[in-house]
């Protein structure tokens, strides 16, 4: 495709994989936290359900800042990680980062719907029949929430690619490392004659948009059928 | 054999149990609210009791004072729930599968085939469980809990959520399971019908207490157990079939004096039990003739008991067993009916439910 210069492209792929590793790194940890939020009493859950909630409430560009004081090479944690090897301030997985904890939030919201539609009481016939606590999440639980997870990896996907406030924050706007598609469209914006080109990535990041909704609404009902219609 | 005694503060009442269940089935029979759901929640280990033991076989479950609680799923349970609980994300194949997925390799495994042609559910095996009938997931449940290699079988009122067709439809299932396997069988009910055709063993639970335990047929007979509701109480006959009739009715065996029901289905020299409830017994001083009543048994009264209301309990030693008649202290009086005197009893065939017969 001619239409799209170098420049474009590459911020087309880096959004890409971008938002890719912040959905694959938030899957795990997004089941983990929902079904505590859902299933589980403990001090601090409300502190936990906030946290995992602020980046939804809170301007961007403050969860990017907080992000930097963090993560940056001076921060506390981001100091510790550069020492063993791991740079997250002004390089790509800063990036993801940045964006898989503003997508975070969506993400949970989703399976924990999902868990809390699961009745306990199927899980403990499983237990009653012989699975352990890992063996039931594993036949039962996480069978049965499979749409409430696919829904909710692909809204954090696609909120994702449309990170910006804390992106920029926290990882600054260089082509070719930390430049995403709004970075991009905004960065054409700035200059005389960028219309045309942002023109572009604003269709492109429609059309992924919409293709991720899409998507995610046909595999959450054929696998909600195959489940049970649970 | 299973061991059980708990003590358990509850919202209401403290609950507070003892029983043993030998081989066979036992019954937890109580009205809502006696505790019996936590105390097969608690044997289930789906609820840790504030103290007590729990055994099967030798094997502790739970054991307070020595801190020892093995969780649910180490305790190789045969678990039958009120509703099913069957997994819809699996097909009716893998609910079955589904408990051997984790017994241990050593454990006396049922042959799945014959468990599926036992409960007559060849046909479903590749369907989901939402379309189910009810009695169909509970034939599916039960062969669920039976594949599952359980040390003990327990179920929560396994029937209450099936009309009364169902409910005929799942109940053999339950007699063959107590009258062919070893394992130990707890069972939840507030059904005396239940009661009378499963129960071996009967352990009667009121406010959190055992009110009554013993076998079944000899608590049954004792005019002194009243369970909830008059329409509850009733003696239980062993019998066998001696014979079908033309007219639809089958003639019954019991140790020796002749029943007629209508027909029970059952092949000649089955064994059953019959259950005769109290309020469907008259009872006559001379042997009584020219009447419509087939079943008349003679017997020696053993026990007059009045109640509170105007009704008395009269208990009856026949030739068949023991038979409860409840008749009015005013009857009791006229005809001066009291401990030794012989007397008939009269059942009316039709007055036998079907729902009180089985194998």
């Amino acid at each position: 495709m001619d239409w799209l210069g170098p420049e474009e492209w590459q911020a087309v792929a880096l959004s890409l994989r971008v938002a890719f590793w912040a959905t694959l790194a938030g899957l795990p940890l997004g089941v983990f936290v929902a079904y505590a939020l859902a299933r589980w009493e403990f001090p601090g859950k409300q502190i936990l359900n906030g946290l995992v909630h602020l980046p939804l409430i809170l301007p961007p560009v403050v969860t990017g800042y907080l992000l930097l004081m963090t993560f940056g090479t001076r921060g506390p944690v981001g100091g510790f990680l550069q020492d063993i090897g791991i740079v997250f301030a002004f390089h790509w997985p800063g990036a993801a980062l940045a964006a898989g904890v503003m997508a975070f939030p969506l993400m949970v919201r989703a399976m924990r719907l999902s868990i809390e539609a699961v009745d306990p009481k199927l899980e403990q016939a499983a237990a009653t029949l012989g699975a352990s606590r890992m063996w039931v999440f594993a036949t039962v639980t996480l069978p049965m929430i499979l749409p409430g997870v696919i829904t909710g990896a692909i809204l954090a996907f696609a909120k994702a690619m449309g990170e910006f406030g804390a992106t920029i924050t926290f990882v600054s706007n260089i082509p070719g490392q930390t430049q995403t598609l709004p970075s991009a469209i905004y960065a054409f914006l700035q200059v005389p004659g960028g219309e045309g080109p942002a023109l572009r990535l604003v269709l492109i990041s429609v059309v992924v948009a919409m293709a991720a909704l899409l998507l995610s609404e046909v595999l959450a009902r054929r696998v909600a059928k195959r489940v049970g219609g649970a | 054999m299973l061991s059980v005694s708990l003590n358990h503060h509850l919202e209401d009442f403290d609950l507070d149990v003892r029983f043993d269940a030998p081989r066979g089935l036992t019954v937890l029979f109580g009205g809502s609210g006696s505790g019996k759901t936590t105390v097969i929640n608690a044997v289930a280990g789906l609820l840790r009791p504030d103290q007590g033991r729990v055994s099967v076989n030798g094997q502790v479950l739970c054991d307070t004072k020595a801190g020892q609680w093995l969780p649910p799923h180490r305790r190789r349970l045969g678990y039958v729930f009120q509703e099913g609980r069957l997994f819809p994300h699996l097909s009716v194949r893998q609910n079955l599968r589904f408990g051997q997925w984790f017994a241990p390799k050593n454990a006396p495994r049922e042959d799945m085939a014959r468990v599926v042609d036992m409960l007559g559910i060849g046909h479903l095996l590749n369907r989901r469980p939402n379309g189910l009938s009810g009695g169909e997931k509970q034939r599916v449940a039960i062969g669920r809990a039976l594949l599952a290699s359980p040390r003990l079988i327990l179920a929560d009122e396994p029937l209450a959520a099936l009309d009364d067709a169902r409910k005929a439809e799942i109940l053999p299932y339950f007699e063959r399971l107590r009258d062919n396997s070893d394992i130990p069988i707890l069972y939840v009910s507030h059904s005396a019908g239940e009661v009378a055709r499963l129960a071996t063993t009967l352990v009667a639970l009121d406010g959190g207490k055992v009110v009554r335990q013993g076998p079944a047929v000899e608590v049954l007979g004792d005019p002194m157990f009243t369970p909830s509701g008059v329409r509850a109480v009733g003696a239980v006959l062993e019998a066998q079939v001696a014979a079908h009739h033309d007219d639809g009715l089958s003639e019954l065996d019991a140790k020796g004096a002749r029943l007629f029901l209508p027909n029970v289905g059952l092949p000649v020299g089955a064994p059953l039990r019959v259950r005769i409830a109290a309020q469907d017994v008259m009872l006559s001083l001379q042997k009584p003739e020219g009447i419509s009543a087939l079943n008349i048994l003679q017997g020696r009264i053993s026990q007059v008991r009045a109640g509170d209301g105007p009704g008395a309990i009269v208990s009856l030693d026949t030739d068949a067993g023991r038979v409860l008649a409840r008749v009015t202290r005013r009857s009791v009086a006229a005809m001066g009916l009291s401990e030794g005197l012989n007397v008939y009893a009269v059942v009316k065939t039709v007055s036998i439910a079907p729902q009180d017969v089985g194998g």
